[in-house]
């Protein structure tokens, strides 16, 4: 969340930016933003949903080994 | 016409403030979504109103909504009731309500005052940023897609183990064991077992 909240205020600085010299592209730049946003939010929650299956915890101490359950 | 802008702008400000604070998850989306909201808000005064439509949308339209499924999901324990029952007291709707009364304020002065709701600067139509978005940056729409796609396949591959692991437990019940394929497509599975025990 405070993820998409930094992504946020970098997307208003670049809208505020394009309304200042009369561009469209600070718009577009937040399209693009837009989207890569919300991939990573659905990677993101995927990824929590498989942590809580595999540990039953959300504690990211419980994280401390990168080797595959599988 | 800049007072608007600016309490807009506090708005966003003391929201995202309070939803940083805010010790539990739920309460802290509440004041994502105000926050969120406020954003959109300063986008119409300052001469966006495509980018505040996609940001209503999507971001608390979709991407918000995506959190709170997770984390409903992610409590699906025997005390999950009483803990969402919690959660949503009365009392927690204040402040985001609050905050989110003083936009509709906002946002009402804007529509009965009509055109011109914009700053000086101007404002940059979607017809605009339609010709400049299918134009020099048609590459970038293209990388977008791609991104989009990379997700959504993402997504799916570390969605699908856990479903995956819920079809193996669904093989083990007897009365839905598949039956034998004996070769002849037409007559396949026409021996297996009723469904109903």
């Amino acid at each position: 969340m405070s993820l998409e909240v930094m992504l946020n205020a970098a997307g208003l600085a670049f809208v505020v930016a394009g309304a200042r010299w009369q561009q469209a592209d600070g718009q577009i730049v937040f399209l693009l933003i837009l989207a890569m946003a919300a991939s990573e939010v659905a990677i993101g929650l995927a990824l929590v949903l498989q942590l809580y299956h595999e540990f039953k915890s959300l504690d990211a101490d419980a994280l401390s080994e990168m080797r595959g359950a599988a | 016409m800049e007072v608007t802008f600016y309490v807009a702008a506090a708005v966003a400000i003391i929201s995202t403030g309070l939803m940083l604070r805010d010790l539990n998850v739920v309460h802290a989306l509440l004041y994502l979504i105000v926050s969120l909201l406020a954003v959109a808000v300063v986008f119409y005064v300052i001469g966006a109103p495509f980018v505040a439509a996609l940001e209503v949308i999507i971001y608390a339209g979709a991407i918000v909504v995506l959190f709170v499924f997770v984390v409903m999901m992610l409590n699906l324990g025997e005390h999950a009731m009483t803990q969402e029952k919690g959660w949503l007291t009365p009392g927690i709707w204040i402040g985001p309500s609050l905050l989110a009364g003083v936009l509709l304020c906002e946002v009402a002065y804007l529509v009965v005052r009509g055109g011109g709701a914009h700053l000086e600067a101007g404002m940059v139509t979607p017809k605009q940023v339609g010709i400049v978005l299918f134009g020099p940056y048609l590459i970038g729409v293209e990388l977008a897609s791609m991104l989009l796609l990379a997700g959504l396949v993402g997504a799916y591959h570390l969605g699908v183990r856990t479903t995956q692991k819920m079809d193996i437990q669904h093989a083990r019940d007897p009365y839905e064991r598949r039956a034998a394929f004996s070769g002849d497509p037409l007559l396949a599975g026409s021996d297996r077992p009723s469904r109903t025990p």
